[in-house]
């Protein structure tokens, strides 16, 4: 059980995504859950074993690493990496249980009868919305860890010394971190690339909205162009029948379209 | 057997389960076997190398540790993974026992018949293998079974976890004065607050799978009580329209009499 697991799990994702969307899994999954496995997990490997005070009070480096380390940068991204990708599979679960419903419905009344839905896997109705709202939770899962990582640590640094004065350490003992730089370059890393795949987010949910706000008002401007046609073409026909009889009518009558909205 | 495995297994009866069962599966390997592996294994990997002792005496650190550690939590939750899991096989034997008395019967049925064709008898067996069994009469039983014993085994484990540590807290530093520790000596534990952090998350993650057993267990029971009360509506309205037609036929019989 690994990220191949979930990886394979989200490959179905891709089908029912926007670009914006195939783009933001294409960088969580090379640009964070690669770069994560193969190259910080391994800086932060040693970060226990490497945490060294000047002291050799018994437990003052447990107590001192614990108390300046409270969770691991490692496992805040772990679990922001699971967090970030599973509401992905909440379109998956909409679909298929669109296609369930459209199956149990052909069973119902046969394979000739009306399909509920067009198209199972098009963004329309119900799975516009759980799209947009799976975009949202991404970006609150995103926003929420990188506020976590910064509140934690104060910042995005990582001294080389740090001073504890935890009990049982005897007085303000100087403990230092193992690879301080490298651990800065990898954090500033997964920030700038958490907060990319925001911006990705709030694009494809600007997208999302802009084109249904268009084709509302195409659908408006539409019908109302069909309307005024039926309406000018009952007009002509009023006055071609009037003609063939030899009449003029002083007002045309209201076209079916007109009686009926 | 692996982990990729359990998945494999426990995927293959997601079909003859219902939505909450399919849940329930996505929720137990993604929010718990998967945290298990990539995160918590690596916080749990230096617990007994970095549990370290204010003492030299050989021998004590030892058997400070296992004092206070008689099962590692990891080793707990991998057994409750592997526990909660293994009812839902329960339901795979029972649709492989179905599928195999279908088959026998479909095969016995067209050897006595004797015309079925080859090619439709297939079409047939590969319905039997790829078709979803409805969660009606046995199957229902084994398939609430398994539920109860979920329950059963998410709940038992919980509960030793929260008897053995005292709680879902651990402690920076725990006392100890067992033999051959010569008095009563620190022992400070490696990253408590970050193993106090996985084992709420983990404790978090069992309690929703709890409630998602309960709330399909109570669907699977009010959905066998509406079954019960369509079958009896059904069979009252088939007695009332055969009286009725006895009595039309018996009426059609007096007036052709008069």
């Amino acid at each position: 059980m690994n990220w191949s697991f979930l990886q394979s799990l989200l490959s179905g994702v891709n089908k029912y995504s926007t670009a914006f969307g195939r783009v933001w899994l294409s960088i969580v999954f090379l640009f964070r859950v690669m770069v994560f496995v193969v190259a910080a997990e391994k800086v932060w490997g040693d970060e226990q074993k490497d945490f060294k005070c000047n002291t050799a009070q018994p437990g003052c480096h447990n107590v001192c690493y614990d108390h300046f380390f409270p969770v691991s940068h490692i496992r805040l991204w772990a679990l922001q990496l699971i967090f970030v990708t599973c509401p992905s599979l909440l379109v998956v679960m909409h679909v298929a249980y669109r296609e369930d419903r459209e199956r149990k419905n052909r069973l119902k009344y046969g394979e000739n009868c009306r399909r509920l839905y067009q198209n199972t896997g098009k963004k329309r109705g119900g799975l516009w919305w759980t799209y947009v709202l799976t975009l949202v939770f991404k970006i609150g899962v995103d926003a929420t860890f990188v506020y976590l990582v910064y509140h934690i640590y104060e910042g995005y640094d990582f001294p080389s010394l740090i001073k504890c004065e935890q009990k049982p350490c005897p007085n303000k003992v100087d403990c230092f971190i193992s690879r301080p730089t490298e651990k800065r370059i990898f954090t500033l890393f997964m920030v700038v690339t958490s907060l990319l795949c925001i911006l990705l987010s709030v694009f494809e949910i600007v997208y999302l909205i802009g084109k249904r706000l268009r084709e509302c008002l195409t659908a408006v401007h539409h019908s109302r162009k069909s309307v005024t046609h039926t309406m000018s073409s009952g007009s002509n026909l009023m006055e071609a029948t009037a003609v063939k009889r030899g009449t003029t009518p002083e007002t045309p009558a209201p076209s079916y379209m007109v009686a009926i909205s | 057997m692996s982990w990729p495995l359990l998945y494999a297994q426990l995927f293959a009866v997601n079909r003859h389960s219902t939505s909450l069962g399919k849940v329930w599966l996505s929720v137990l390997f993604i929010f718990r076997v998967m945290v298990l592996v990539v995160a918590a294994e690596s916080v749990w990997g230096d617990e007994q190398s970095d549990f370290t002792c204010n003492t030299l005496q050989p021998g004590c650190e030892n058997v400070c540790y296992d004092q206070f550690f008689p099962v590692s939590h990891i080793r707990l939750w991998c057994l409750q993974l592997v526990f909660v899991s293994t009812p839902t096989l329960l339901v795979a034997m029972h649709v492989a026992y179905r599928n195999h008395s279908d088959k026998k019967r479909l095969l016995q049925g067209s050897g006595r018949s004797g015309f079925l064709s080859n090619k439709s008898q297939e079409e047939e067996l590969e319905t039997l293998k790829t078709r979803r069994l409805p969660i009606a009469g046995a199957l229902w039983w084994t398939y609430a079974c398994s539920l109860v014993f979920r329950l059963l085994f998410e709940g038992g484990f919980m509960y030793a976890l929260y008897v053995v540590y005292d709680g879902f807290q651990m402690p920076r530093l725990v006392q100890c004065d067992q033999w051959p520790c010569p008095n009563m000596v620190d022992c400070f534990i490696s990253r408590p607050t970050e193993k106090t952090v996985f084992t709420v998350f983990m404790a978090t993650a069992s309690s929703i799978c709890i409630v998602l057993n309960m709330a399909e267990l109570a669907y699977l029971v009010a959905k066998a009580v509406t079954r019960g009360f369509r079958s009896q509506r059904k069979r009252t309205s088939c007695s009332r329209t055969s009286r009725e037609k006895l009595q039309n036929k018996t009426n059609q019989k007096l007036l052709v009499l008069n």
